[in-house]
Order: structure tokens, then C-alpha cells, then sequence
């Protein structure tokens, strides 16, 4: 399908502002979907070839009926890919869709840019494609209440990766595990240099003898454990020692791809929603408005930007604080001198006339995901003037209360919540648990319990996978517990 | 763009179903389904299906929000539920689903779940009424019937066996003999209609809370006989000493106290029936629910009404026993002596509480009557 002449000139105009502001994309493809095309393809997260799962069906619905009553409409999705493709909404007016479109180029040129993304695979829509014809014969072949089955424990697991795996490569050695073992010889063989007999306790001194002992026994232990260092992608220690059919594995591996594939997008949130925000006014503020579409853009844009009483919108949080580091950087307001002087007078009516900020915001967007950009930018002056606050449950009037204005407080709050995409870390942490193969998760407890009933629940999926008992370790209103579910019955433990 | 959501809806939607099955006991005794019914549909509260997986209990997180207020001011929005827009943080919010079943699908589940046998209708054979249905195509008849589809195609065949239609100039053009015209087919249907007559006793013994068990029962009940019969005609009778026809708002809302004579609503019933609802066309449900709190000599008077002038009508009779702590009624123990052929038409059973609705449903449906 292709765009409709008067939107075409819109794309050909849009797309030349951005190159001319320096914004680097991938070509971009854009479709017009109406409403309900609309909310079908953002079921599927933007891929209408994606697996048959209900889950999208009920997403479907949920924002349908949203949509029906007025409380939610897409104006439009882009998906991170080669040639990268958008989607707007047929309703849209063509001031919506020039606007629509100046977000879009933001986004995909944060996509081609961004570091974190760098690891994404951008031919994705073939591969979801591919993905999604590969479930289907496995439904053909096995049935589908079977992979229906599968599919929702494997889901229910989604969120077990390790999110930075993309990023580094945590085990260099992994295929080549056991090879360099071998030359070791004999095990806990402490090797001496060959001496003359009344040399010996010098050349080979016990005590050097001893460390080295101790050293090999040492990673004797190691060996023995299993795994030997806690992992942190569940879902790839699965898919390699679980007792799985092909089409098992198959099926955790395309759902873990794809886990992998969605985590940058979840990772920078507030910064590409800033960054297409911060492009789209800037594109069509400096450029591309024609004076009668003031109005409409101007309402569009409040509507993106409002925050309802009390909540944090991820698009006004990331343009106002880009915006912040582009007139930081333009007054110069950064480095040991800004830091030190504490004359508010001064501080004021900084201006070193630097007009960095531009070339800065590029940096920001190469090189930053949520957590860095909130850690390193956040100031105590930008809190205080977005009225940003932390609030907490207060058990006694069963709500929600504002707890606090401290700056560091409501920074601490605000990376707890990004930090592994505000999801518990959870790592394998013994594959032989009482020698018996038993599977034990644990939980890196930092201060928020886990909501029980699910991890519970979560559990018994997780034996379908691992078919011995499966145990968690978390921390409990301040009391170490452990889970376990052993295929019939679930155990609770106090530690 | 080939899009498969249906698939995916469809699915999910039978999942759904599958918890309201299994959750249809529950419903059944708490009030939540009335007043959510339109015409056709009911729409079902049930919690989110969603899959569990690890995730941060929200309460003890809490969170960084935007805007006024002192330490301590509530936040006056639940930051678990989403707004509109996305929020940052990521954390779902367990959200109620509503999810619409027509009455009809209900009425199947509460079939299936119950084990209720279908009705069947009495005398069918002499109630029978004329349908007609579009089946058949023929040669004539008016434009307004004339099948589009069909029409072009005999043309086209007809062109194409003449020889007269040219491919680089696809035009067809349906000549008198090429038209094609719907046509109906008569068939006589039995004629199922039934009709349910609720009597109920509003006397000062019967409590609001016995009065909900009344009209939860009676929401199943209608659910039920609604799915069996092609039309369905509700009336309602309150009695206390005296008994009258009231509307549905009036038969669930109204407070009356006195004291208590069924006989008079028996009778009332009696009338109802042979002024509006011939047997031979009719099925004729009257379904009672008192306390069972009578005077002894009305008892009497009940038992003969019944026997004589409202069960040879009736398809089935039921009496429902709000009963309160003090068992069994002496009512209730005469209509079970209730003698004759027209016995096994009389059912009745005891509700205790909502709990016992469930119950109550199976004894007065499960007969296929």
C-alpha cells in the first residue's frame, strides 16, 4: 500500500527537514492503517506476523474498547527495522501527519543511532515473520492446545534475560568449555619444579604449595557447581540444559529472541520518546508549520506532552529534560566551575556562550539508555521545577501518598524503577540443587518483595520446563524464604 | 497486510469463557451479572487473564510522579491502574476485563454446568406456526429480491456461451431471463411459547436479603427458559394477605409487610392463566417463593387451587423455600403430598442462602420439563 499523493509530499518534505538537521535513519516506510488495522498491528507490537498467541487477541480488545470510549488512540507505531516501517492512523489530519511523521524520523534515526539498539536485529520483520510460520507448523504438527501450553509458560519466563547481554559478550569461552581443562592432568596435581633434592624447599617453596594447593581445590568446588557463576539469562540456561523436544526449544528460543529484540525499546523509553518529541516540535516549529495549522499542531502537541495531576509522562519527561542538557550545554553550564559555584545569583545568569548543546544532544542520544540519561542529567534544579516527587503506599490509609521532595530520593525512586526495566533480577543459581537436579532460582533482593502469588504461579510454569523440582530463594518482608514447586505440591520455607 | 487477529480474539474469547464456566457457580450467587444485562448480552466482570510471571509486588515500590502537593497528600489516582497514555515504569496494572456473552451462550453454559436436560415443549402438534425462510432461487419474482451475484453470473455464462464477451472489455449486462430472484419456503414450526409466572411472598417475614436469593434465582431461571423457548413472557405477583400483578421493578423492589395468604396469589395465578394464556398454546410456568410462613387453613385452600386449577395447566410447578432458621414448612411438607397424576410436575426445594441458588436451579430444570 502506498501513501496517498498529498501525504506523500508530507513524507518527501518531513524527511528533507530531518536530514537537514543532521538526523541520520534508515529508509522509512510508511502505511496508512485505519483504526482498527491499527490497533490489530499494535496488538502484535507492530508486527501483524507475529505468532498465534490469545494474549494479542486480549490486547486487541482491551484497546479497542479503549479506543471506543475515547480514552486511547494511536496516532502511530514505528518499528525498529531495516528499511524501518510506520504506521499512521487514516483519521489523522495532515497537520497529525506531518507532525506524526517528524516523531517517526526521530525515532528511527535513535534506532540507527543508539548503542543499545546496535545489537537489534533490524531484518526483524522477516525474522518475526519466520517466527511466526514456525509456530505454525509446530501447531500443525503437534496441535495447538500443546503449543498454546508451551507458549504461555514460555511467555510467563519472558522477562528472565539478561538485558545487557546484547552489549557484551559474557562468555567468550562457552563453546569451547572444556577443552582447556584437559591439560591439567591428574586433578589438584600441584605442579613443582624439578630440583635437586636439598633444593627443593626453596625452589618449591610448601607454602607456595599449599596456596596452589588450596587454589585448584578451590576451583575444583567451581567445576562442581552448576552453573558455575550465577546466570542471569534464565531463559538461554533453559534452552541449553532443559529437558526439551525440538520444537520445545524451538519455541523458548524464538520467545527469548524476541524478548531480546523488544528490551531496548523497553530500556530507553523516556529518551527516545524525548528524542522524537524533542524532533518533531523542532521540526515543525522551526520548519515545516504552515500558520493556519498552528492551532492543530499546537493541541496535538499539549495532548502528547499533558500529565494528568501527579503522573510522570515518559514524553514530557524526556523533552524537557533534553531541552534542559541542550541550554545546559549552550550556557556552558556543566564542568567543575558550574558544579562549584554555589552563588544562585551567578548560577542564573550563567552564560559562557558555548552552544555546545545541539552537538551534545547527539552524544546523548548515541550513547545513553534511561538509566544513564536519568542518572547522569537529573539536576536538583530540574526536580524542583517539574514539581517531581516520590510517593509511596501508606499502609495505614491504604494509598498512595506523596512521600517526599528530596532530589536524591526521587532519583534513587526514578532508576529503581528503570533499572532492569523495574523487573526483580532473578538468576539460576544451582542446576544440582541437593544433587538432585533440581533447579534453584534466586532472587537479588534490593529492597522490594516480589509479588507473591505470581513468582508462586510462575514457579509451576517453570517446572514444565526444567520436569524436577523447582525452587526460588527471595526475601520476604525482610525474611529470606524459599519457594519450591515439585509437580504437585507447593512448599514454603523460612530460611 | 493480512491480518490474523480474529484468530487470536476468538481464541481468547474462548478462554474467557471457559473461566466464566468455571466460575459460573460463583456468579450465580453473587449479584454481580444483573443490571449488567441489555437485550442480548450480559457482560461479565472477570479479572484480567493474565500470565504470572516475576515481577515486583507494587505496593512496597512506590514511585516518581509529577506535580503539587505536601508530603503526606494523597495521590487521589491508584498508580497500579494506567492512564491514559504510557507511564513510565512499566509496571501492568491488574486491570478488570468486561467481557459480553449473549444470554444465549450464557444459558448454555448454565446448561452444560447443571447437566439441565432440553425442554420439551408440550403439544407441539397442535401449536404450529408458519415461517417463512429465503432458501430457494427462482426465475421470477419482485426486484427487490433479485440476487445480485447470481444474476451477473447467469449473464456471464450466458455471454460467454454466446460468445459475446470480449476479456479486454469485461462488461456483463444481464438481460430479463438472466435475473435471478430469492424465494421463500413456508414451514410450520411448532410454536414454543412459554410463559413464566413468579409469585412471590412479600409478607413481613421476607427479608431484603431473602428477597435477592428471590431475584437471583429468577435471573437464572429466565436465562434458562429463554434459551428453550422462542418467546418468553414474564409476569409477577407480590401477595402478602392480598396479592396483586406488579411490574419487575415493583415484584424486586417493593417492602410490603402483613400477613400471609398464598391461596390468594394461587388465585390470582388461575386468573392470569385463563384470561391470557391458553394451555394449548402456552407452556406455562408458575414458580412460587415464600417463606413457607402460611396460616394452616390456607394451606388447605393452596393445596386444592394447585391441584385442581393451575397444575393440569401448568408444564411445571415450582416452589422455591426461602427458609429461615426454622426448616422445613409445614406448606412446604403439604405440596409435597400433593397426590395424582400431576405429581412429578411439582418440584420444590429449599434455599438457604446464595450458596444454595446453584442447587435451587438444578431441581427446578432439571427435569426437561
Amino acid at each position: 500500500m502506498s501513501l496517498p499523493p498529498e501525504l506523500y509530499e508530507v513524507q518527501v518534505e518531513v524527511e528533507a527537514h530531518a536530514r537537514h538537521y543532521g538526523l541520520d535513519f534508515f529508509d522509512t516506510v510508511f502505511e496508512v492503517l485505519d483504526y482498527k488495522q491499527m490497533n490489530q498491528v499494535a496488538a502484535y507490537s507492530g508486527f501483524p506476523t507475529r505468532y498465534p498467541h490469545w494474549g494479542f487477541g486480549m490486547d486487541y480488545l482491551r484497546m479497542s474498547k479503549s479506543y471506543a470510549y475515547g480514552l486511547h488512540r494511536i496516532y502511530e507505531m514505528v518499528i525498529n527495522n531495516d528499511p524501518s516501517y510506520a504506521y499512521l492512523l487514516v483519521s489523522n489530519k495532515l497537520v497529525d501527519q506531518k507532525l506524526v511523521m517528524a516523531h517517526v524520523y526521530g525515532h528511527v534515526d535513535f534506532f540507527k543511532n543508539n548503542m543499545w539498539f546496535a545489537g537489534t536485529n533490524r531484518k526483524m520483520m522477516d525474522e518475526i515473520a519466520n517466527h511466526g510460520s514456525r509456530i505454525r507448523r509446530c501447531i500443525e504438527r503437534y496441535g495447538y492446545e500443546a503449543v498454546e501450553e508451551f507458549l504461555d509458560v514460555c511467555l510467563s519466563l519472558d522477562n528472565l534475560i539478561d538485558i545487557h547481554a546484547l552489549g557484551i559478550q559474557r562468555r567468550p569461552d562457552y563453546y569451547r568449555h572444556g577443552e582447556g581443562d584437559g591439560q591439567a592432568g591428574p586433578r589438584n596435581a600441584v605442579r613443582r619444579l624439578r630440583s635437586k633434592s636439598y633444593m627443593d624447599s626453596y625452589i618449591n617453596p610448601p607454602d607456595f604449595l599449599q596456596a596452589q594447593r588450596r587454589r585448584l581445590e578451590e576451583q575444583d568446588v567451581r567445576k562442581k557447581r552448576f552453573p558455575e557463576d550465577p546466570e542471569r539469562d534464565v531463559m538461554l540456561f533453559l534452552l541449553q540444559h532443559a529437558p526439551l523436544a525440538d520444537w520445545q526449544r524451538d519455541i523458548l528460543a524464538i520467545v527469548r529472541e524476541e524478548s531480546y529484540y523488544f528490551a531496548p525499546q523497553r530500556q530507553t523509553k523516556i529518551l527516545n520518546e524525548g528524542w522524537a518529541s524533542y524532533w518533531h516540535s523542532t521540526i515543525m516549529t522551526e520548519r515545516a508549520l504552515k500558520p493556519e495549522e498552528l492551532i492543530d499542531y499546537a493541541e496535538h502537541h499539549a495532548g502528547t506532552m499533558a500529565t494528568s495531576p501527579g503522573r510522570l509522562n515518559p514524553y514530557k519527561l524526556g523533552l524537557e529534560l533534553l531541552r534542559d542538557i541542550e541550554e545546559r550545554w549552550d550556557r556552558g553550564c556543566f564542568g567543575k566551575e558550574w558544579e562549584e559555584c554555589d552563588n544562585q545569583q551567578v548560577r542564573r545568569q550563567w552564560d559562557r556562550k558555548t552552544g555546545l548543546g545541539r552537538q551534545k544532544l547527539f552524544e546523548v542520544r548515541r550513547i545513553y539508555n534511561d538509566v544513564g540519561f536519568i542518572d547522569t542529567f537529573l539536576t536538583p534544579e530540574f526536580a524542583r521545577r517539574h514539581r517531581l516527587f516520590t510517593y509511596e503506599y501508606d499502609r495505614r490509609t491504604k494509598q498512595y501518598v506523596i512521600d517526599s521532595r528530596d532530589f536524591e530520593a526521587i532519583k534513587r525512586k526514578l532508576l529503581f524503577s528503570l533499572t532492569n526495566f523495574g523487573q526483580p533480577l532473578i538468576v539460576v543459581q544451582d542446576a544440582n540443587y541437593r544433587n538432585r537436579s533440581e533447579l534453584l532460582l534466586r532472587h537479588e533482593h534490593e529492597g522490594v518483595d516480589l509479588k507473591l502469588d505470581w513468582a508462586v504461579d510462575t514457579l509451576e510454569k517453570l517446572y514444565e520446563v526444567w520436569s524436577r523440582p523447582v525452587h526460588l530463594e527471595t526475601v520476604v518482608q525482610e525474611k529470606p524464604k524459599r519457594y519450591s514447586f515439585d509437580g504437585t505440591e507447593r512448599l514454603e520455607e523460612s530460611l | 497486510m493480512s491480518i490474523r487477529i480474529e484468530q487470536d480474539t476468538s481464541r481468547f474469547r474462548q478462554i474467557v469463557r471457559g473461566r466464566v464456566r468455571e466460575n459460573l457457580r460463583k456468579y450465580m450467587s453473587s449479584g454481580e451479572l444483573i443490571g449488567r444485562q441489555g437485550r442480548d448480552l450480559v457482560s461479565i466482570p472477570i479479572p484480567q487473564v493474565e500470565l504470572p510471571q516475576f515481577r515486583f509486588g507494587h505496593q512496597q515500590a512506590g514511585g516518581v510522579g509529577q506535580g503539587d502537593g505536601e508530603e503526606g497528600t494523597p495521590l487521589g489516582f491508584d498508580p497500579d491502574q494506567p492512564g491514559e497514555g504510557d507511564e513510565a515504569g512499566n509496571l501492568p496494572g491488574q486491570h478488570i476485563l468486561e467481557v459480553e456473552v449473549s444470554l444465549q451462550e450464557l444459558a448454555q453454559m448454565l446448561g452444560e454446568e447443571l447437566e439441565l436436560p432440553n425442554i420439551e415443549p408440550r403439544g407441539k402438534e397442535n401449536i404450529e406456526s408458519r415461517v417463512d425462510r429465503y432458501t430457494g432461487i427462482r426465475r421470477v419474482g419482485p426486484e427487490s429480491l433479485r440476487h445480485f451475484k447470481r444474476t451477473y453470473r447467469e449473464a456471464l455464462k450466458r455471454q460467454i456461451s454466446l460468445g459475446s464477451y470480449r476479456y479486454d472489455q469485461p462488461t456483463v449486462i444481464p438481460v430479463r431471463e438472466d435475473k435471478r430472484y430469492r424465494s421463500w419456503k413456508t414451514h410450520y414450526e411448532p410454536d414454543s411459547n412459554a410463559v413464566i409466572i413468579y409469585m412471590m411472598d412479600v409478607s413481613g417475614s421476607m427479608y431484603n436479603q431473602k428477597k435477592e436469593i428471590v431475584r437471583l434465582t429468577a435471573f437464572w431461571i429466565d436465562t434458562w427458559l429463554r434459551s428453550q423457548y422462542r418467546k418468553v413472557e414474564v409476569r409477577y405477583i407480590i401477595h402478602d394477605a392480598a396479592a396483586r400483578e406488579v411490574d419487575q421493578n415493583i415484584f424486586y423492589h417493593t417492602r410490603e409487610s402483613g400477613g400471609t395468604a398464598i391461596s390468594s396469589a394461587f388465585r390470582l395465578c388461575r386468573d392470569i392463566i385463563r384470561k391470557d394464556y391458553s394451555p394449548t398454546e402456552w407452556n406455562i410456568y408458575p414458580f412460587q417463593f415464600s417463606d413457607g410462613d402460611n396460616w394452616e387453613d390456607d394451606n388447605e385452600k393452596c393445596v386444592r387451587l394447585l391441584a385442581d386449577e393451575i397444575l393440569p395447566y401448568a408444564n411445571l410447578f415450582c416452589y422455591g423455600e426461602v427458609s429461615g432458621p426454622r426448616g422445613q414448612s409445614q406448606y412446604m411438607r403439604i405440596l409435597n403430598q400433593v397426590g395424582g397424576e400431576d405429581k412429578e410436575r411439582v418440584t420444590t426445594t429449599t434455599i438457604k442462602d446464595k450458596d444454595g441458588i446453584y442447587g435451587a436451579i438444578k431441581d427446578f430444570l432439571g427435569k426437561g420439563r
